[in-house]
């Protein structure tokens, strides 16, 4: 029972992690530009994509990572260049809009390129060594990718919360996120610090990307969606805007995720005798092993109702008034 | 140094300034006064930057900044510190100094000036760990003028510092503006108090409805009937 | 006065029938199979435009219940045979029920399913829209794309009455040019009178700035909840149309390139603008079919995507509100022409 819970836990980190990585890159450009940048999922499905062809050729780890970290901050700022910046200060919807677009043409860029490149449209990913695999710490197991996300997650965030605090250029992110006008009376230049925010974002996203498929094991060009939608959740329950906020928000789905798999069909797998029938009965009709296939829907509906009570999210403030 | 001729700002359809002319000459310490959605936010916003003029034109030290983008002629020496003080309310007393002195490249130099706007404002420097937004509106008000002071202006536009403070503060932040004169701070104010605005002042343009009324001397525009009229409470004479 | 303004209007329906009776003559399925296809997207955009263009509140969540609506006609209409075989878990009130009532050639049935299935959608939308519509900006649109989402997972899980993810087949092909005219008539008709009515005024006013409206004394919650259940009546008809058109469908049609088909068509056309849809539409079927055949021919499948969505980014970037922007093509106009400057003398 203990090491199911322990692994539980390990697995809610490992997934926070990740989450948090995806949706601090959606507030940061959220905070500055208030779009919501729906193709920032599509970057991580490049990313995966970059390190595929990149290990597939037999390219080392060390060098994979660069390779797949430059080509989608590369990727990013074209298309903040390209598509978001013509339509800055457009209606929101016209620039959520916009990044649907945007992802669209990802996705099926990325798909043209495979068939291009005679590769099937579902590809295995190949798992790097030193990713793969588990660790053992007594009778526990645990998968090392999940592991390597969860520190991953951990020391990435610890760099961007040094950088948004010591450095002129972090603090000037954080002023154009509060109030984008009086930054710019401090001299700011607004496209450097947007670019910069897409590029620490799509940086993030790769990271993210390469522990997702190596966790999946294969990747398509729609991998991105879920993600996406997942880290905007995340967002949103922390505070959307808000580093902090997305960090949390990340742990918080990440957790609240794994609980609802967890707990489902918790009935079955309890060991005879720790508790009685009744009580058995009841967690079997209740939280039924199905439960865990209705997860996604679990937390849509956390953040509608997140969405419905506290807009601003845990961490957020009320601002502009234009999130409501 | 600064020189605004025929300028015309739009929002949309609506010409919210039309054909204003403008000077401001080194050191002077000159105030903008009218009555309210006269214009005198918008006009300042396109000196900085923020707004573009649609016609006219504006210079600053003999260069053309009608286009120029907001960072440029933050660069040049021109501060802003806007109206409603809008410091950035999650950050520190101590960021929000540092964000006004962003764009500068010497370090050395920036803190002596941190030094130096401590020693004009001695309550922000208890309060440099604290987030902006929980200060008082009167430290605010220090705040964003320190804050605009840190980046070295050579011209400060200062919208409306005494919005909304009490009386003793009000007093306060005009000794400061008084004292940043004294020291050879080119300022142009913008006002709603024109008592204390015309008594600290050199020179003062006075706006209505988006158009330039009257300008002169601060002194001879003191006892101008109309300004009376308008601004310092029907006919009352101020000794 | 009022019959010529009708006139436009009904030489364009008139002019559409001949059209319908043609092509039906032809026996050219593809052409027919298009053109249905057409139909039921203009009754997509047009509803979409209701619940969204009007208002401003953008709905990501048309497609989940036009998927609501695919499956529930689809369940009603389906012989008892299939039922048996297919759908052994259904609960007994629902195996049963087989809608093939036909009154001469017409299948009645077929409409009673697709009102049952509008009515029913209309039934879930109001509670969800009762709650969704406080929110605004991109804010309702995440959550209505989570409705969406939402939608998908439960006819994955909901087996008993969906298979899953396995094909729902044997569906009869009860759409054919006439009924999805018909529906495509009935929509257009009853958007533009909404939009001519009062509660038109108000969706189009509001949208425009919410705060000020609310001072005015316009309601805001109201006309909103209405376009909002009435689109997703028009949603669900689309959905019972396309379930009877195509015959098999699975619950991964109803997602995102859907959802994201029918807003490039709304924006193309213009939000606010009904005939603007219908021109939306038609370019961007059109379109599409021309794309899909230089795919086929290329090989180089994703292409007719990629354009579609650039084209898109150019429309949003260059002229946001798209081709007809909030104006109509003034059919009702259109023999009126000589008696115009008589109309403007005071
Ligand atoms: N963002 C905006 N959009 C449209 N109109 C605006 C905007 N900002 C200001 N205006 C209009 O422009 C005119 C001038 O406004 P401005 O803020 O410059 O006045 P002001 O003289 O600073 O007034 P106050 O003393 O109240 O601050 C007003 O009529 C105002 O309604
Ligand atoms: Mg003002």
């Amino acid at each position: 029972m203990i090491e199911y819970v322990v692994q539980q836990v390990v697995n809610a980190l490992a997934a926070g992690s990740l989450y948090a990585l995806m949706a601090v890159g959606l507030a940061m450009v959220f905070g500055i530009l208030r779009l919501i940048n729906f193709a920032h999922g599509d970057l991580m499905m490049i990313a995966a994509y970059v390190a595929a062809f990149g290990l597939g050729a037999g390219l080392a780890l060390e060098l994979t990572i660069p390779l797949m970290v430059g080509g989608t901050v590369l990727v990013g700022l074209l298309m903040e260049r390209v598509a978001y910046r013509p339509i800055r200060g457009a209606p929101d919807v016209a620039t959520l809009l916009s990044s649907f677009a945007v992802g669209q043409i990802l996705q099926n860029g990325t798909l043209l390129t495979t068939r291009l490149a005679g590769q099937p449209t579902l590809i295995a990913f190949p798992a790097p060594a030193g990713l793969g695999g588990v660790a053992a710490v007594g009778p526990i197991t645990v998968p090392l990718v999940n592991i390597v996300s969860f520190v991953a997650g951990i020391v990435l965030l610890g760099m961007l919360t040094v950088f948004v605090t010591r450095t002129n250029l972090g603090l000037s992110m954080r002023a154009a996120a509060e109030d984008l006008s009086a930054a710019q009376l401090m001299g700011i230049k607004v496209n450097r610090v947007v670019a910069t925010a897409f590029a620490i974002g799509s940086a993030l996203a790769a990271t993210a990307g390469l522990l997702f498929a190596v966790q999946a094991g294969q990747i398509n060009p729609y991998i991105g969606f879920t993600p996406v939608l997942k880290a905007f959740i995340a967002a949103v329950i922390g505070g959307f805007g808000s580093i902090a906020g997305a960090v949390l928000g990340g742990y918080i789905l990440g957790a609240l995720e794994v609980f609802v798999t967890a707990v489902a069909g918790i009935g079955d797998i309890l060991p005879p005798g720790s508790v009685s029938p009744e009580v058995r009965a009841f967690l079997q009709q209740w939280l039924p092993s199905a439960l865990a296939s209705y997860r996604d829907a679990i937390v849509f509906l956390f953040l509608i109702l997140v969405l419905l009570v506290r807009p601003q999210g845990i961490l957020g403030q009320r601002d502009r008034g234009d999130s409501l | 140094m600064l020189e605004l001729t025929g300028v015309e700002i739009r929002y949309g359809n609506i010409r919210a300034v039309r054909d204003v002319s403008l000077t401001v000459g080194q050191g002077e310490l000159i105030t903008l006064i009218g009555s309210n959605g006269a214009g005198k936010t918008t006009t300042l916003r396109s000196i900085s930057g923020l707004l573009r003029a649609s016609a006219g034109r504006i210079m600053f030290e003999g260069e053309d900044i009608t286009r120029a983008p907001t960072d440029r002629i933050v660069a040049m020496g021109i501060s802003h510190c806007p109206e409603g003080r809008r410091i950035f309310g999650s950050l520190t007393v101590g960021e929000n100094l540092r964000l006004g002195a962003v764009t500068r490249a010497d370090r050395r130099a920036v803190a002596k000036d941190l030094g130096e706007v401590l020693e004009i404002f001695p309550v922000l420097e208890q309060r440099l760990g604290q987030a902006g937004g929980t200060l008082s509106g009167g430290e605010q008000q220090m705040l964003a003028i320190g804050r605009a002071l840190m980046s070295r202006p050579r011209l400060l536009l200062l919208d409306e510092p005494s919005l909304g403070l009490a009386p003793l503060m009000v007093e306060r932040i005009f000794a400061t503006i008084a004292e940043l004169k004294r020291q050879g701070l080119t300022i142009l104010l913008v006002e709603q108090n024109v008592h204390h605005a015309l008594d600290v002042a050199d020179r003062a343009y006075v706006m209505e409805t988006g158009r330039m009324s009257l300008e002169g001397p601060a002194h001879v525009l003191r006892r101008d009937p109309r300004v009376e009229q308008a601004y310092l409470g029907g006919g009352e004479v101020r000794a | 006065m009022a019959a010529r303004r009708a006139a436009g209007p009904a030489m364009a329906v008139g002019l559409s029938a001949l059209a319908f009776a043609l092509l039906d003559a032809s026996g050219q399925a593809f052409w027919q199979g298009l053109v249905i296809n057409l139909l039921i997207f203009i009754i997509l955009t047009v509803s979409l435009n209701l619940t969204s263009g009007f208002t401003g509140v953008f709905s990501l969540g048309q497609i989940g219940f036009m998927a609501l609506g695919a499956y529930a006609s689809a369940i009603l209409t389906l012989p008892l045979r299939e039922k048996a075989a297919f759908l052994p878990d259904l609960p007994s009130w629902l195996a049963g029920v087989h809608l093939d009532w036909s009154v001469g050639p017409l299948p009645v049935g077929f409409l009673v399913a697709t009102l049952i299935a509008g009515g029913l959608v209309s039934v879930i939308a109001w509670p969800v829209g009762r709650v969704l519509m406080r929110l605004s900006g991109h804010f309702v649109a995440v959550a209505t794309l989570g409705f969406l989402v939402i939608v998908r997972v439960i006819l994955f899980n909901a087996d008993g009455f969906t298979r899953g993810s396995r094909t729902f087949s044997n569906v009869t092909q009860y759409t054919n040019l006439w009924w999805a005219g018909l529906w495509a008539l009935v929509v257009v008709y009853v958007v533009w009178r909404i939009k001519r009515s009062t509660y038109g005024r108000e969706m189009l006013a509001q949208r425009e700035d919410r705060v000020a409206a609310q001072a005015i004394g316009i309601r805001v919650m109201e006309p909103r909840l209405l376009a909002f259940v009435v689109g997703a009546f028009f949603a669900g008809v689309a959905g019972s149309l396309y379930a009877h058109f195509i015959t098999s469908f699975s619950p991964t049609v109803f997602y995102f390139d859907l959802t994201f088909r029918v807003i490039t068509m709304l924006v193309v056309g213009g939000m606010g603008s009904v005939s603007g849809s219908i021109v939306g539409a038609v370019a961007i079927v059109a379109l599409g079919e021309a794309l899909r055949r230089v795919e086929d021919a290329t090989l180089l499948y994703g292409l007719s995507s990629i354009v579609l969505a650039a084209m898109f980014l150019v429309v949003i970037t260059v002229r946001r509100g798209g081709l007809l922007g909030e104006r109509e093509i003034p059919l009702d106009r259109l023999f009126l022409r000589r008696d115009r400057t008589a109309d403007q003398s005071p």
